[in-house]
């Protein structure tokens, strides 16, 4: 397949990888401990499980997955109020297929769909656009989630609907910005991390410019990366020639797509109908400043919190989960107390669990039998 | 005043006229399904005659009793076991490219009993009509249910209607049960699979899952990609042909690829190895897998078989399914290993292992 398969080629990925392994034997003449690398973004933590490239790297470098996917960091609370909301029997509620069986605290939209909920899986805001021009005695909400990759266009649906002046549509605004998430972990004395792999869809938006902070303050290498298995190689091995050089910068492997000052068109969009909440709250993470969007007051009519009323409650995690602390990268999901025990794919206590680009669903599903998965402790939840 | 009876009712025209109603063959004068069509009345009759018994035109349906009765001295020379299975049908939307819920209710189970290693023979047919459907649907559906059963060499020898209230059910639902024989000697299991053993598929993975995506417009994709919808009986007979030893067989139907195998692995208790380069994936199936972030290997296929074989037989089964036109891009995908036990791995392109576990719940396209 074009565009996919010269950056799946066998060949180029051991070339790289002998690569790597050299760089880091060099090194790691100086160093204790593990080169550790986080990557941001789910797409990379689902890419690196998919096609094994953890067990091919040297055990110099430890990969830590990061707080980069959507669905997983979604606090309960906003999960409840995104339920309440579904459950009014005037709302069609739309929302993305993979946010559908995240837990609330008492239940998942699933569940509440079955419980009579009106809620209807789309693949684009425009979708649920549609879905408020065919039901005009209904009053369309979707649910809008993701990073500043989902924002822009989630951003002109709000633009369409007002051109149109559709009454019957609105956001339940959600989007988050990756920046302040990193910085909050970069601030977290419990980390160690070495560097970053930046992530490409986010940054197709915003640019390799706006990371320049995590190079100047933090001092951090930081490299944005596409998702196929050679992108991810080429990353890390651009990771450790900045190390083995003693640089501390941001490079741009993504080249073919990221510009340095981002998607202006899309950017515009975003600026136009989102403005910085003060504080966003985190799975796991708590409350973070400047770290979510919500929707400018000249478009309060097409937001849904304006509209319709939410609990607005802050709801505490399963004390046995630790979500927060794998979402940081301080454990590794095989070292949760529920993972893989109470906590699985079919019956999620924690968001990690739930999508595709969560790191405990990404060791469960490509990985729980290897022999880290095995390390888990058999341990009954509490509570 | 009474009316007396007549002297000679057969030549009254009142007796005639009625002797002629219950002769005639019931015709559907309505556009569309009503609850009367379920009521068990005049309705039901004329739509079972003309729908039904009038497409499915075989003796045993004919005589309209309230259970097939099937004739043993046909049944006992094919075999030593019959094989029963029923599923049920309810894709979304009826028609798709290549094929619809009829050829689908028709060829699922006739592969469904296939795989025992059976010669399907009879299907029951029983359906549940939403309110509204209209009767031109009907029609072409039971007129593609008709060619798929005669392609298949089976009969539709008992049935079904009820028609629910609009909104009780999602216009049509299609149930089939079927019965085969067993050929002597043949002996397919999930519980038969012995470390060595082959693994073999008679082509491209999860055409039919990506053309119902496709066809359900969500997604605003132009693609080519038919279901691949078709009965595997004859496949099977050529497979059994060269190797009546074939350890398991199995359409690989929701679930895909991936749930055969996790099934086959717990239920003999052994590891199976998988290539991930050896799996045949059709570029436009892999397109729209990037696209959503889903993996043909948990697609859902209509007309493909995974079968297990030792070792020794692994090319002349090979050869044989190649030379069927069902088979054409039959491969050899992997191979059953003692360990782990329960267990599917995959080989993947670059020389890692990974882990094909079952699927949880149904695949969700990603957000980004």
């Amino acid at each position: 397949m074009k565009y996919v398969d010269e950056f799946r080629d066998p060949q180029k990925a051991q070339a790289l990888l002998q690569e790597i392994a050299q760089l880091s034997a060099q090194i790691h003449v100086d160093r204790q401990r593990p080169l550790k690398i986080m990557e941001i973004c789910g797409g990379h933590t689902h890419s690196i499980f998919k096609y094994g490239l953890e067990a091919l790297l040297p055990e110099t470098i430890e990969l830590v997955h990061g707080p980069g996917c959507p669905v997983c960091i979604m606090p309960k609370g906003r999960l409840d109020d995104a339920i309440a909301l579904a459950l009014n029997p005037e709302i069609i509620f739309a929302t993305f297929g993979d946010v559908l069986r995240v837990p609330g605290s008492q239940q998942s939209l699933l569940q509440a769909r079955a419980n009579g909920a009106d809620i209807r899986m789309v693949y684009s805001p425009l979708d649920a656009l549609s879905m408020a021009r065919d039901n005009p005695d209904r009053e369309v909400v979707f649910f809008a989630i993701g990073f500043e990759t989902t924002a822009p266009s989630t951003a002109l649906t709000v633009l369409q609907a007002a051109a149109e002046g559709l009454p019957n549509f609105s956001l339940f605004c959600n989007h988050v910005r990756v920046i302040p998430a990193m910085e909050a972990l970069l601030d977290n004395p419990d980390l160690q991390l070495d560097g970053f792999i930046g992530p490409g869809h986010v940054s197709m938006v915003i640019g390799s410019q706006p990371y320049q902070v995590i190079a100047d303050r933090y001092h951090k290498p930081l490299v944005v990366s596409g998702f196929e298995p050679l992108d991810i190689l080429q990353s890390i091995w651009m990771v450790l020639r900045q190390f083995a050089t003693g640089r501390c910068e941001v490079e741009n492997q993504y080249s073919r797509l990221v510009q340095p000052e981002g998607n202006t068109v899309a950017l515009n969009a975003m600026a136009q109908v989102f403005e910085v909440r003060d504080q966003f709250e985190w799975r796991g993470l708590g409350y973070l400043s400047q770290s979510g969007l919500q929707m400018r007051s000249d478009y309060a009519a097409f937001d849904a919190e304006v509209k319709f009323t939410v609990p607005g409650r802050s709801v505490a995690d399963h004390k046995a989960c630790q979500c927060g602390e794998i979402l940081k990268g301080v454990l590794k999901p095989w070292q949760c107390k529920v993972f893989g025990t109470a906590c699985t794919p079919d019956h999620p206590i924690g968001s990690c669990m739930v999508s595709s680009e969560g790191a405990c669903a990404a060791y469960y599903k490509y990985g729980r039998f290897s022999q880290a998965g095995a390390q888990f402790q058999k341990t009954p939840v509490p509570g | 005043m009474t009316i007396p009876f007549p002297s000679n009712p057969s030549s009254h025209p009142l007796f005639q006229a009625l002797d002629q109603s219950q002769h005639r063959r019931g015709r559907v004068g309505e556009d569309m399904i009503t609850l009367s069509h379920g009521s068990g009345g005049r309705a039901m009759r004329d739509l079972i005659d003309d729908i039904f018994v009038g497409s499915f035109d075989n003796p045993i349906l004919a005589q309209l009793e309230d259970q097939a009765r099937l004739d043993l001295s046909v049944l006992l020379p094919l075999g030593d076991r019959l094989a029963l299975t029923t599923d049920s049908y309810v894709v979304d939307p009826l028609f798709f490219p290549g094929g619809d819920i009829g050829v689908l209710a028709i060829n699922g189970t006739v592969n469904d009993l296939a795989v025992s290693g059976a010669k399907p023979l009879y299907l029951t047919c029983s359906v549940i009509l939403e309110e509204g459907l209209s009767v031109a649907t009907l029609r072409r559906v039971v007129t593609s249910m008709k060619a798929a059963a005669i392609a298949a060499g089976v009969q539709i020898v008992t049935g079904d209607t009820k028609v629910v209230p609009r909104g009780a059910a999602d216009k049509l639902f299609i149930n089939t049960a079927g019965v085969g024989v067993i050929r002597s000697g043949v002996s397919c299991s999930a519980h038969h699979l012995q470390p060595g053993d082959a693994i073999l598929i008679n082509g491209e993975l999860g055409n039919h899952g990506a053309a119902i995506l496709a066809a359900r417009g969500e997604l605003a994709l132009e693609t080519e990609i038919l279901s691949d919808c078709q009965p595997l009986h004859d496949l099977v007979d050529q497979i059994l042909a060269v190797c009546p030893q074939v350890r398991a067989m199995r359409d690989a139907t929701r679930g895909g690829l991936a749930t055969v195998l996790n099934e086959f692995a717990q239920s003999s208790q052994v590891g199976i190895r998988l290539e991930e380069r050896s799996l045949p994936v059709r570029e436009a199936v892999r397109g729209m897998c990037e696209l959503l972030g889903l993996d043909p290997i948990y697609l859902a296929n209509e007309g493909k078989l995974v079968v297990v074989v030792p070792s020794d037989q692994a090319e002349a089964v090979l050869a044989a399914m190649q030379a069927h036109p069902a088979g054409r891009e039959a491969r050899l995908i992997g191979e059953v290993v003692a360990a782990p036990a329960g267990v599917v791995t995959m080989q993947t392109t670059f020389g890692a292992g990974r882990i094909v576990d079952m699927l949880v719940g149904e695949q969700l396209p990603r957000i980004c």
